[in-house]
Protein backbone atom coordinates (compact mmCIF):
# COMPACT_ATOMS: atom_id res chain seq x y z
CA UNK A 1 0.00 0.00 0.00
CA UNK A 2 1.47 3.40 -0.93
CA UNK A 3 1.37 6.33 1.44
CA UNK A 4 -1.54 8.10 -0.25
CA UNK A 5 -3.86 5.10 -0.22
CA UNK A 6 -2.76 4.17 3.28
CA UNK A 7 -3.58 7.57 4.67
CA UNK A 8 -6.93 7.56 2.88
CA UNK A 9 -7.85 4.18 4.28
CA UNK A 10 -6.83 4.88 7.83
CA UNK A 11 -8.52 8.25 7.82
CA UNK A 12 -11.68 6.55 6.68
CA UNK A 13 -11.50 3.81 9.26
CA UNK A 14 -10.22 5.51 12.38
CA UNK A 15 -10.34 3.75 15.70
CA UNK A 16 -14.09 3.72 15.90
CA UNK A 17 -14.12 1.94 12.57
CA UNK A 18 -11.74 -0.66 13.87
CA UNK A 19 -13.87 -1.17 16.92
CA UNK A 20 -17.08 -1.21 14.93
CA UNK A 21 -15.95 -4.12 12.83
CA UNK A 22 -13.74 -5.68 15.45
CA UNK A 23 -15.87 -8.70 16.06
CA UNK A 24 -16.00 -9.81 12.47
CA UNK A 25 -18.37 -9.94 9.59
CA UNK A 26 -21.63 -10.31 11.42
CA UNK A 27 -23.89 -7.32 11.77
CA UNK A 28 -24.56 -8.18 15.40
CA UNK A 29 -20.89 -8.49 16.12
CA UNK A 30 -20.23 -5.24 14.33
CA UNK A 31 -22.73 -3.53 16.59
CA UNK A 32 -21.05 -5.13 19.56
CA UNK A 33 -17.68 -3.86 18.49
CA UNK A 34 -19.04 -0.37 18.04
CA UNK A 35 -19.60 -0.19 21.74
CA UNK A 36 -15.94 -0.95 22.37
CA UNK A 37 -14.95 2.67 22.17
CA UNK A 38 -16.18 6.04 21.18
CA UNK A 39 -12.68 7.15 20.31
CA UNK A 40 -12.42 8.31 16.72
CA UNK A 41 -10.16 10.21 14.35
CA UNK A 42 -7.14 8.79 16.09
CA UNK A 43 -3.68 7.96 14.96
CA UNK A 44 -2.15 4.78 16.29
CA UNK A 45 1.61 4.47 16.58
CA UNK A 46 2.93 1.13 17.73
CA UNK A 47 6.06 1.32 19.85
CA UNK A 48 7.04 -2.32 19.77
CA UNK A 49 7.12 -4.64 16.74
CA UNK A 50 9.30 -7.53 15.63
CA UNK A 51 9.56 -9.69 12.54
CA UNK A 52 8.32 -12.72 14.47
CA UNK A 53 5.09 -14.68 14.41
CA UNK A 54 4.70 -14.51 10.63
CA UNK A 55 6.07 -16.57 7.77
CA UNK A 56 8.62 -15.23 5.31
CA UNK A 57 12.19 -15.83 4.23
CA UNK A 58 13.11 -12.17 4.01
CA UNK A 59 12.66 -9.24 6.31
CA UNK A 60 10.56 -7.50 3.68
CA UNK A 61 8.23 -10.50 3.40
CA UNK A 62 7.76 -10.60 7.13
CA UNK A 63 7.26 -6.87 7.52
CA UNK A 64 4.68 -6.95 4.74
CA UNK A 65 2.72 -9.61 6.60
CA UNK A 66 2.86 -7.68 9.87
CA UNK A 67 1.67 -4.59 8.00
CA UNK A 68 -1.27 -6.55 6.61
CA UNK A 69 -2.48 -7.21 10.14
CA UNK A 70 -1.65 -3.65 11.24
CA UNK A 71 -3.80 -2.31 8.40
CA UNK A 72 -6.76 -4.34 9.59
CA UNK A 73 -6.40 -2.83 13.05
CA UNK A 74 -5.79 0.76 11.94
CA UNK A 75 -2.19 0.92 13.18
CA UNK A 76 -0.45 3.56 11.10
CA UNK A 77 3.16 3.80 12.21
CA UNK A 78 5.18 0.85 13.54
CA UNK A 79 8.49 0.85 15.36
CA UNK A 80 10.59 -2.24 14.62
CA UNK A 81 13.63 -3.40 16.50
CA UNK A 82 15.78 -6.52 16.41
CA UNK A 83 15.94 -8.91 13.49
CA UNK A 84 16.06 -12.67 13.61
CA UNK A 85 17.24 -14.98 14.91
CA UNK A 86 17.26 -13.16 18.23
CA UNK A 87 20.16 -13.29 20.64
CA UNK A 88 20.01 -12.27 24.28
CA UNK A 89 23.69 -11.38 24.44
CA UNK A 90 24.50 -10.24 20.94
CA UNK A 91 28.02 -9.64 19.79
CA UNK A 92 28.60 -6.37 17.93
CA UNK A 93 28.60 -8.34 14.71
CA UNK A 94 25.26 -9.84 15.63
CA UNK A 95 23.50 -6.60 16.60
CA UNK A 96 24.84 -4.97 13.44
CA UNK A 97 23.40 -7.84 11.42
CA UNK A 98 20.02 -7.48 13.09
CA UNK A 99 20.04 -3.71 12.62
CA UNK A 100 20.80 -4.22 8.94
CA UNK A 101 17.63 -6.28 8.73
CA UNK A 102 15.61 -3.46 10.25
CA UNK A 103 17.25 -0.94 7.91
CA UNK A 104 16.21 -3.11 4.96
CA UNK A 105 12.58 -2.95 6.08
CA UNK A 106 12.74 0.81 6.70
CA UNK A 107 13.99 1.34 3.16
CA UNK A 108 10.92 -0.43 1.83
CA UNK A 109 8.37 1.56 3.85
CA UNK A 110 10.19 4.78 4.88
CA UNK A 111 7.04 6.72 5.69
CA UNK A 112 5.35 3.89 7.55
CA UNK A 113 8.03 2.14 9.58
CA UNK A 114 10.39 3.48 12.21
CA UNK A 115 13.45 1.71 13.56
CA UNK A 116 15.27 1.50 16.87
CA UNK A 117 18.84 0.18 16.86
CA UNK A 118 19.43 -2.97 18.88
CA UNK A 119 22.47 -2.52 21.14
CA UNK A 120 24.21 -4.30 24.00
CA UNK A 121 25.31 -2.86 27.31
CA UNK A 122 28.15 -5.36 27.21
CA UNK A 123 29.70 -3.50 24.31
CA UNK A 124 29.35 0.24 25.05
CA UNK A 125 32.04 1.34 22.60
CA UNK A 126 30.65 -0.71 19.74
CA UNK A 127 27.14 0.36 20.70
CA UNK A 128 28.15 4.01 20.45
CA UNK A 129 29.52 3.36 16.97
CA UNK A 130 26.25 1.67 16.06
CA UNK A 131 24.34 4.73 17.25
CA UNK A 132 26.43 6.85 14.88
CA UNK A 133 25.84 4.42 12.00
CA UNK A 134 22.12 3.82 12.48
CA UNK A 135 20.86 7.02 14.11
CA UNK A 136 23.25 9.96 13.74
CA UNK A 137 24.05 9.00 10.14
CA UNK A 138 21.12 6.70 9.42
CA UNK A 139 17.33 6.66 9.50
CA UNK A 140 16.79 5.09 12.91
CA UNK A 141 15.24 7.14 15.70
CA UNK A 142 15.89 5.22 18.90
CA UNK A 143 17.58 2.29 20.60
CA UNK A 144 16.48 -1.01 22.11
CA UNK A 145 18.29 -2.61 25.05
CA UNK A 146 17.23 -6.12 26.03
CA UNK A 147 18.76 -8.45 28.59
CA UNK A 148 22.51 -8.41 27.96
CA UNK A 149 23.34 -6.19 30.93
CA UNK A 150 21.33 -4.62 33.71
CA UNK A 151 20.56 -1.05 32.81
CA UNK A 152 21.50 0.22 36.26
CA UNK A 153 25.14 -0.44 35.32
CA UNK A 154 27.07 2.81 34.83
CA UNK A 155 28.66 1.32 31.72
CA UNK A 156 25.48 2.28 29.89
CA UNK A 157 25.79 5.97 30.69
CA UNK A 158 27.61 7.02 27.49
CA UNK A 159 24.91 5.29 25.43
CA UNK A 160 22.13 7.09 27.25
CA UNK A 161 23.92 10.42 27.06
CA UNK A 162 24.47 10.15 23.32
CA UNK A 163 20.84 9.25 22.76
CA UNK A 164 19.91 12.33 24.76
CA UNK A 165 22.05 14.50 22.48
CA UNK A 166 20.34 13.03 19.41
CA UNK A 167 16.81 13.07 20.88
CA UNK A 168 16.75 9.35 20.16
CA UNK A 169 14.17 7.28 22.03
CA UNK A 170 15.42 4.69 24.53
CA UNK A 171 13.45 1.48 24.96
CA UNK A 172 14.71 -0.68 27.82
CA UNK A 173 13.12 -4.11 28.29
CA UNK A 174 12.14 -4.76 31.91
CA UNK A 175 10.50 -7.66 33.73
CA UNK A 176 9.76 -8.69 37.29
CA UNK A 177 9.44 -12.45 37.12
CA UNK A 178 8.25 -14.40 40.12
CA UNK A 179 10.61 -17.20 39.17
CA UNK A 180 13.52 -14.78 38.77
CA UNK A 181 14.90 -12.73 35.89
CA UNK A 182 17.69 -13.63 33.49
CA UNK A 183 21.11 -12.67 34.79
CA UNK A 184 21.28 -9.42 32.84
CA UNK A 185 17.56 -8.72 32.72
CA UNK A 186 16.57 -5.34 34.14
CA UNK A 187 13.72 -4.63 36.49
CA UNK A 188 11.80 -1.34 36.56
CA UNK A 189 13.74 -0.61 39.74
CA UNK A 190 16.98 -0.91 37.76
CA UNK A 191 15.52 1.42 35.18
CA UNK A 192 14.64 3.99 37.81
CA UNK A 193 18.30 3.99 38.90
CA UNK A 194 19.40 4.65 35.33
CA UNK A 195 16.72 7.28 34.75
CA UNK A 196 17.65 9.16 37.88
CA UNK A 197 21.23 9.49 36.62
CA UNK A 198 19.88 10.99 33.39
CA UNK A 199 16.89 13.03 34.56
CA UNK A 200 16.56 15.04 31.35
CA UNK A 201 16.61 12.06 28.98
CA UNK A 202 13.25 10.40 28.21
CA UNK A 203 13.38 6.62 28.74
CA UNK A 204 10.71 3.98 28.09
CA UNK A 205 10.18 1.18 30.60
CA UNK A 206 9.46 -1.79 28.34
CA UNK A 207 6.60 -4.11 29.37
CA UNK A 208 6.17 -1.97 32.51
CA UNK A 209 7.98 -4.81 34.20
CA UNK A 210 5.37 -7.40 33.22
CA UNK A 211 4.01 -7.26 36.76
CA UNK A 212 2.70 -3.77 36.12
CA UNK A 213 1.31 -3.37 39.62
CA UNK A 214 4.90 -3.16 40.85
CA UNK A 215 6.44 -1.76 37.68
CA UNK A 216 4.30 1.36 37.70
CA UNK A 217 5.18 2.07 41.31
CA UNK A 218 8.89 1.53 40.64
CA UNK A 219 9.11 4.29 38.02
CA UNK A 220 6.44 6.59 39.41
CA UNK A 221 8.87 9.10 40.90
CA UNK A 222 11.11 9.16 37.81
CA UNK A 223 9.38 11.77 35.76
CA UNK A 224 11.48 11.15 32.66
CA UNK A 225 10.24 7.55 32.43
CA UNK A 226 7.27 6.49 30.34
CA UNK A 227 5.89 2.98 30.38
CA UNK A 228 5.41 0.74 27.35
CA UNK A 229 2.32 -1.39 27.86
CA UNK A 230 2.91 -4.03 25.18
CA UNK A 231 4.01 -7.62 25.36
CA UNK A 232 1.93 -9.04 28.17
CA UNK A 233 -1.50 -10.53 28.74
CA UNK A 234 -4.43 -8.14 28.19
CA UNK A 235 -5.13 -7.87 31.90
CA UNK A 236 -7.87 -5.46 32.84
CA UNK A 237 -6.89 -2.55 35.03
CA UNK A 238 -3.37 -2.10 33.67
CA UNK A 239 -3.95 1.13 31.79
CA UNK A 240 -6.26 2.50 34.48
CA UNK A 241 -3.53 2.15 37.11
CA UNK A 242 -0.87 3.58 34.81
CA UNK A 243 -2.98 6.64 34.04
CA UNK A 244 -3.91 7.09 37.69
CA UNK A 245 -0.35 6.89 38.98
CA UNK A 246 1.73 8.30 36.12
CA UNK A 247 -0.67 10.40 34.08
CA UNK A 248 -1.72 9.46 30.54
CA UNK A 249 1.21 11.44 29.11
CA UNK A 250 3.60 8.78 30.40
CA UNK A 251 1.81 5.73 28.97
CA UNK A 252 2.66 4.46 25.48
CA UNK A 253 0.88 1.79 23.45
CA UNK A 254 2.92 -0.95 21.83
CA UNK A 255 2.06 -4.50 20.85
CA UNK A 256 5.15 -6.73 20.77
CA UNK A 257 3.75 -8.06 17.47
CA UNK A 258 4.00 -10.58 15.97
CA UNK A 259 4.54 -12.66 19.14
CA UNK A 260 1.56 -10.82 20.57
CA UNK A 261 -1.41 -9.65 18.57
CA UNK A 262 -2.48 -6.11 17.86
CA UNK A 263 -5.93 -7.14 19.12
CA UNK A 264 -4.98 -8.05 22.65
CA UNK A 265 -2.63 -5.12 23.12
CA UNK A 266 -4.93 -2.48 21.64
CA UNK A 267 -7.68 -3.86 23.88
CA UNK A 268 -5.71 -2.76 26.92
CA UNK A 269 -6.35 0.81 25.80
CA UNK A 270 -9.78 0.49 24.21
CA UNK A 271 -11.08 -1.49 27.15
CA UNK A 272 -9.72 0.83 29.81
CA UNK A 273 -11.97 3.03 31.85
CA UNK A 274 -10.13 6.25 31.02
CA UNK A 275 -11.11 9.31 29.02
CA UNK A 276 -11.03 9.20 25.24
CA UNK A 277 -8.52 12.04 25.26
CA UNK A 278 -6.24 9.89 27.41
CA UNK A 279 -6.65 6.95 25.05
CA UNK A 280 -5.52 9.15 22.17
CA UNK A 281 -2.39 10.14 24.06
CA UNK A 282 -1.56 6.51 24.79
CA UNK A 283 -2.35 5.17 21.33
CA UNK A 284 -0.18 7.58 19.42
CA UNK A 285 0.17 11.14 20.56
CA UNK A 286 2.73 10.45 23.28
CA UNK A 287 5.10 8.51 21.04
CA UNK A 288 4.69 11.02 18.24
CA UNK A 289 5.50 13.86 20.64
CA UNK A 290 8.57 12.02 21.94
CA UNK A 291 9.89 11.33 18.44
CA UNK A 292 8.96 14.60 16.73
CA UNK A 293 12.32 16.36 17.32
CA UNK A 294 14.39 13.56 15.81
CA UNK A 295 11.88 12.90 13.03
CA UNK A 296 11.90 16.55 12.06
CA UNK A 297 15.69 16.63 12.17
CA UNK A 298 15.76 13.74 9.73
CA UNK A 299 12.98 15.09 7.53
CA UNK A 300 10.73 12.11 8.28
CA UNK A 301 7.01 12.99 8.24
CA UNK A 302 5.34 13.10 11.63
CA UNK B 1 -25.40 -12.48 19.56
CA UNK B 2 -22.41 -14.31 20.96
CA UNK B 3 -21.82 -17.01 23.56
CA UNK B 4 -18.84 -16.43 25.82
CA UNK B 5 -17.83 -19.71 27.46
CA UNK B 6 -15.14 -18.20 29.70
CA UNK B 7 -16.38 -15.61 32.17
CA UNK B 8 -15.56 -15.30 35.87
CA UNK B 9 -17.56 -13.82 38.72
CA UNK B 10 -16.56 -12.65 42.21
CA UNK B 11 -13.11 -11.45 43.27
CA UNK B 12 -9.64 -12.33 42.05
CA UNK B 13 -7.75 -12.88 45.32
CA UNK B 14 -4.72 -10.78 44.42
CA UNK B 15 -6.18 -7.51 43.19
CA UNK B 16 -9.43 -5.81 42.33
CA UNK B 17 -10.45 -5.95 38.69
CA UNK B 18 -12.43 -3.10 37.09
CA UNK B 19 -15.52 -5.22 36.30
CA UNK B 20 -15.52 -7.63 39.23
CA UNK B 21 -18.99 -6.49 40.29
CA UNK B 22 -21.52 -8.62 38.44
CA UNK B 23 -24.02 -5.91 37.38
CA UNK B 24 -21.23 -3.88 35.75
CA UNK B 25 -19.80 -6.94 34.04
CA UNK B 26 -23.21 -7.96 32.71
CA UNK B 27 -23.78 -4.46 31.40
CA UNK B 28 -20.49 -4.56 29.49
CA UNK B 29 -21.15 -8.04 28.10
CA UNK B 30 -24.53 -6.89 26.83
CA UNK B 31 -23.05 -3.75 25.28
CA UNK B 32 -20.67 -5.94 23.30
CA UNK B 33 -23.22 -8.38 21.99
CA UNK B 34 -22.68 -11.25 24.41
CA UNK B 35 -26.08 -12.93 24.80
CA UNK B 36 -24.95 -15.79 27.00
CA UNK B 37 -21.92 -16.10 29.25
CA UNK B 38 -20.84 -19.30 30.98
CA UNK B 39 -19.70 -18.00 34.32
CA UNK B 40 -17.56 -19.72 36.90
CA UNK B 41 -16.67 -18.34 40.30
CA UNK B 42 -13.20 -17.13 41.18
CA UNK B 43 -14.02 -18.16 44.75
CA UNK B 44 -13.76 -21.74 43.53
CA UNK B 45 -10.03 -21.35 43.00
CA UNK B 46 -9.13 -21.24 46.69
CA UNK B 47 -12.27 -21.71 48.77
CA UNK B 48 -12.87 -25.17 50.22
CA UNK B 49 -16.55 -24.72 50.96
CA UNK B 50 -17.31 -25.30 47.31
CA UNK B 51 -20.96 -26.01 48.01
CA UNK B 52 -21.37 -22.44 49.22
CA UNK B 53 -19.35 -21.12 46.28
CA UNK B 54 -21.67 -22.80 43.79
CA UNK B 55 -24.81 -21.73 45.63
CA UNK B 56 -23.64 -18.11 45.69
CA UNK B 57 -22.69 -18.27 42.04
CA UNK B 58 -26.13 -19.55 41.09
CA UNK B 59 -27.84 -16.86 43.14
CA UNK B 60 -25.60 -14.16 41.66
CA UNK B 61 -26.35 -15.27 38.12
CA UNK B 62 -30.06 -15.32 38.86
CA UNK B 63 -30.12 -11.96 40.65
CA UNK B 64 -27.88 -9.92 38.36
CA UNK B 65 -27.54 -11.92 35.16
CA UNK B 66 -30.65 -10.68 33.41
CA UNK B 67 -30.88 -14.04 31.67
CA UNK B 68 -27.36 -13.69 30.31
CA UNK B 69 -25.30 -15.65 32.84
CA UNK B 70 -25.25 -19.45 33.01
CA UNK B 71 -23.46 -20.67 36.13
CA UNK B 72 -20.64 -23.18 35.79
CA UNK B 73 -19.92 -24.92 39.06
CA UNK B 74 -16.60 -25.66 40.66
CA UNK B 75 -15.77 -29.25 41.52
CA UNK B 76 -12.60 -30.14 43.40
CA UNK B 77 -12.13 -33.91 43.48
CA UNK B 78 -9.58 -33.72 46.28
CA UNK B 79 -12.23 -32.54 48.74
CA UNK B 80 -14.21 -34.96 50.91
CA UNK B 81 -17.57 -35.89 49.40
CA UNK B 82 -16.97 -33.91 46.22
CA UNK B 83 -19.57 -36.07 44.45
CA UNK B 84 -22.25 -34.27 46.42
CA UNK B 85 -20.99 -30.96 44.98
CA UNK B 86 -21.28 -32.43 41.52
CA UNK B 87 -24.76 -33.74 42.24
CA UNK B 88 -25.92 -30.34 43.44
CA UNK B 89 -24.41 -28.66 40.40
CA UNK B 90 -26.62 -30.72 38.14
CA UNK B 91 -29.69 -31.54 40.19
CA UNK B 92 -30.05 -28.44 42.37
CA UNK B 93 -28.42 -25.65 40.39
CA UNK B 94 -29.28 -27.07 36.95
CA UNK B 95 -25.77 -26.46 35.66
CA UNK B 96 -24.67 -27.88 32.32
CA UNK B 97 -20.95 -27.71 33.03
CA UNK B 98 -18.35 -27.79 35.76
CA UNK B 99 -15.01 -26.00 35.80
CA UNK B 100 -11.87 -27.63 37.17
CA UNK B 101 -8.57 -26.06 38.26
CA UNK B 102 -6.22 -29.01 38.83
CA UNK B 103 -3.17 -26.83 39.48
CA UNK B 104 -4.85 -24.74 42.17
CA UNK B 105 -6.58 -27.79 43.66
CA UNK B 106 -3.43 -29.87 43.81
CA UNK B 107 -3.88 -32.83 41.50
CA UNK B 108 -2.60 -33.99 38.14
CA UNK B 109 -4.64 -35.08 35.16
CA UNK B 110 -3.40 -38.65 35.62
CA UNK B 111 -4.30 -38.83 39.32
CA UNK B 112 -7.04 -41.19 40.47
CA UNK B 113 -9.04 -38.20 41.70
CA UNK B 114 -9.21 -36.77 38.19
CA UNK B 115 -10.18 -40.13 36.74
CA UNK B 116 -12.99 -40.43 39.27
CA UNK B 117 -14.22 -36.97 38.41
CA UNK B 118 -14.37 -37.70 34.69
CA UNK B 119 -16.13 -41.00 35.38
CA UNK B 120 -18.77 -39.21 37.45
CA UNK B 121 -19.21 -36.40 34.95
CA UNK B 122 -19.55 -38.93 32.13
CA UNK B 123 -22.45 -40.57 33.94
CA UNK B 124 -24.16 -37.22 34.33
CA UNK B 125 -23.60 -36.06 30.78
CA UNK B 126 -22.09 -32.71 31.72
CA UNK B 127 -19.36 -30.56 30.16
CA UNK B 128 -15.95 -30.22 31.81
CA UNK B 129 -14.13 -26.89 31.53
CA UNK B 130 -10.43 -27.39 32.19
CA UNK B 131 -8.60 -24.17 33.14
CA UNK B 132 -4.91 -24.68 32.38
CA UNK B 133 -3.97 -21.54 34.26
CA UNK B 134 -5.49 -18.31 35.50
CA UNK B 135 -2.73 -15.74 34.96
CA UNK B 136 0.78 -15.44 33.56
CA UNK B 137 2.94 -17.58 35.84
CA UNK B 138 5.65 -14.92 35.69
CA UNK B 139 3.41 -12.49 37.56
CA UNK B 140 2.10 -14.79 40.28
CA UNK B 141 2.25 -13.59 43.85
CA UNK B 142 5.66 -14.68 45.16
CA UNK B 143 4.05 -16.52 48.07
CA UNK B 144 1.83 -18.50 45.73
CA UNK B 145 3.38 -19.52 42.43
CA UNK B 146 1.14 -22.11 40.75
CA UNK B 147 2.53 -23.96 37.74
CA UNK B 148 0.39 -24.31 34.64
CA UNK B 149 -1.44 -27.65 34.39
CA UNK B 150 0.77 -30.32 32.83
CA UNK B 151 -1.19 -31.35 29.71
CA UNK B 152 0.85 -34.47 28.99
CA UNK B 153 -1.66 -36.93 30.59
CA UNK B 154 -4.64 -35.33 28.88
CA UNK B 155 -4.57 -37.47 25.78
CA UNK B 156 -4.89 -40.69 27.81
CA UNK B 157 -7.74 -39.16 29.79
CA UNK B 158 -9.58 -38.19 26.62
CA UNK B 159 -8.93 -41.65 25.18
CA UNK B 160 -10.60 -43.16 28.25
CA UNK B 161 -13.54 -40.72 28.29
CA UNK B 162 -14.01 -39.74 24.65
CA UNK B 163 -17.68 -38.86 25.09
CA UNK B 164 -17.15 -36.28 27.84
CA UNK B 165 -17.30 -32.84 26.27
CA UNK B 166 -14.13 -31.08 27.38
CA UNK B 167 -13.35 -27.40 26.88
CA UNK B 168 -9.68 -26.52 27.24
CA UNK B 169 -9.41 -23.01 28.65
CA UNK B 170 -6.70 -20.39 29.10
CA UNK B 171 -4.38 -22.13 26.68
CA UNK B 172 -1.44 -19.82 26.00
CA UNK B 173 0.59 -22.24 23.93
CA UNK B 174 0.46 -25.00 26.55
CA UNK B 175 -1.20 -27.32 24.04
CA UNK B 176 -0.45 -26.54 20.43
CA UNK B 177 -0.05 -27.94 16.95
CA UNK B 178 -0.29 -31.68 16.57
CA UNK B 179 -0.93 -32.24 20.27
CA UNK B 180 -4.09 -30.13 20.04
CA UNK B 181 -5.14 -31.87 16.84
CA UNK B 182 -4.69 -35.31 18.44
CA UNK B 183 -6.92 -34.35 21.36
CA UNK B 184 -9.64 -33.19 19.02
CA UNK B 185 -9.47 -36.46 17.11
CA UNK B 186 -9.49 -38.50 20.31
CA UNK B 187 -12.68 -37.16 21.83
CA UNK B 188 -15.15 -34.31 22.17
CA UNK B 189 -12.46 -31.74 22.91
CA UNK B 190 -12.97 -28.01 22.32
CA UNK B 191 -10.66 -25.05 22.75
CA UNK B 192 -11.71 -21.49 23.58
CA UNK B 193 -10.05 -18.40 22.20
CA UNK B 194 -9.17 -16.25 25.21
CA UNK B 195 -5.42 -16.87 25.29
CA UNK B 196 -4.75 -17.33 21.56
CA UNK B 197 -1.90 -14.97 20.71
CA UNK B 198 0.33 -13.80 17.84
CA UNK B 199 -0.83 -11.57 15.01
CA UNK B 200 -3.71 -13.17 13.14
CA UNK B 201 -4.21 -15.56 16.05
CA UNK B 202 -7.50 -17.05 14.89
CA UNK B 203 -6.22 -17.65 11.35
CA UNK B 204 -3.43 -19.69 12.88
CA UNK B 205 -5.71 -21.48 15.32
CA UNK B 206 -7.96 -22.87 12.60
CA UNK B 207 -4.88 -24.33 10.93
CA UNK B 208 -4.33 -26.45 14.05
CA UNK B 209 -7.85 -27.10 15.33
CA UNK B 210 -11.01 -27.71 13.28
CA UNK B 211 -13.12 -24.56 13.46
CA UNK B 212 -16.11 -26.55 14.74
CA UNK B 213 -14.12 -27.20 17.90
CA UNK B 214 -13.38 -23.55 18.66
CA UNK B 215 -15.50 -21.52 21.06
CA UNK B 216 -15.47 -17.82 21.87
CA UNK B 217 -13.99 -17.17 25.31
CA UNK B 218 -12.92 -13.87 26.83
CA UNK B 219 -11.56 -14.67 30.31
CA UNK B 220 -13.40 -11.51 31.40
CA UNK B 221 -13.21 -9.64 33.61
CA UNK B 222 -9.59 -10.64 34.24
CA UNK B 223 -8.90 -9.86 30.58
CA UNK B 224 -10.31 -6.90 28.73
CA UNK B 225 -13.31 -8.20 26.80
CA UNK B 226 -12.20 -6.30 23.70
CA UNK B 227 -9.07 -8.43 23.39
CA UNK B 228 -11.05 -11.34 22.05
CA UNK B 229 -13.59 -9.35 20.08
CA UNK B 230 -10.82 -7.66 18.12
CA UNK B 231 -9.34 -11.01 17.08
CA UNK B 232 -12.20 -11.39 14.63
CA UNK B 233 -11.12 -8.16 12.98
CA UNK B 234 -7.44 -9.04 12.90
CA UNK B 235 -8.06 -12.49 11.41
CA UNK B 236 -10.04 -12.93 8.24
CA UNK B 237 -12.11 -16.03 8.88
CA UNK B 238 -15.24 -15.30 6.91
CA UNK B 239 -18.75 -14.94 8.26
CA UNK B 240 -19.62 -18.62 8.65
CA UNK B 241 -16.52 -19.52 10.59
CA UNK B 242 -16.81 -16.43 12.76
CA UNK B 243 -20.44 -17.16 13.52
CA UNK B 244 -19.62 -20.73 14.42
CA UNK B 245 -16.90 -19.74 16.85
CA UNK B 246 -18.90 -16.87 18.29
CA UNK B 247 -22.02 -18.93 18.97
CA UNK B 248 -22.91 -21.81 16.64
CA UNK B 249 -20.41 -24.31 17.99
CA UNK B 250 -21.44 -23.65 21.59
CA UNK B 251 -25.11 -23.94 20.68
CA UNK B 252 -24.48 -27.29 18.98
CA UNK B 253 -22.55 -28.48 21.99
CA UNK B 254 -25.41 -27.57 24.32
CA UNK B 255 -27.96 -29.23 22.09
CA UNK B 256 -25.90 -32.41 22.09
CA UNK B 257 -26.33 -32.65 25.86
CA UNK B 258 -30.10 -32.93 25.64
Amino acid sequence: MDRRSFLQSTAAVGLSGVARSAAGAEDEADDAGAAATSVSRDVIWDLHCHFSGVPGDTVVDRAAKILEYADRMGVQRLVFFMGWPWSQRPTPEDFRRQNDQVLEALAEWPERLLGFAYLSGHYPEESLKEIERCIANGPMVGIKLWVARKCSDAALDPIIARCGELNAAIYQHTWLKTQGNYEGESTPMDLAVLANRHPTVPIICGHTGGDWTRGIRAVRASKNVSVGIGGSEPTAGFVEMAVRELGAERVIYGSDAGGRSFSTQLAKVYGADVADSEKRLILGQNLRRMLTPILEAKGIPT
Amino acid sequence: MMIDVNVNLSRWPFRRVPLDETPRLVKKLKQHGIATAWAGSLDGILHRDVAAVNARLTAECRQFGGGLLRPVGTVNPTLPDWREDLRRCQEVHRMHAVRINPNYHGYRLDDDACDALFQAVARRGMIVQLALKMEDVRTHHPLMPVPTVDPQPLEALVDKYPDVPLIVMNNYGTIRGEAAARLVRAGRVYFETSHAEQVGALEKLIQQIPHERLLFGSHAPLFNLEANLFKFRESRLGGLLSTGIQRGNAQALLQSLR
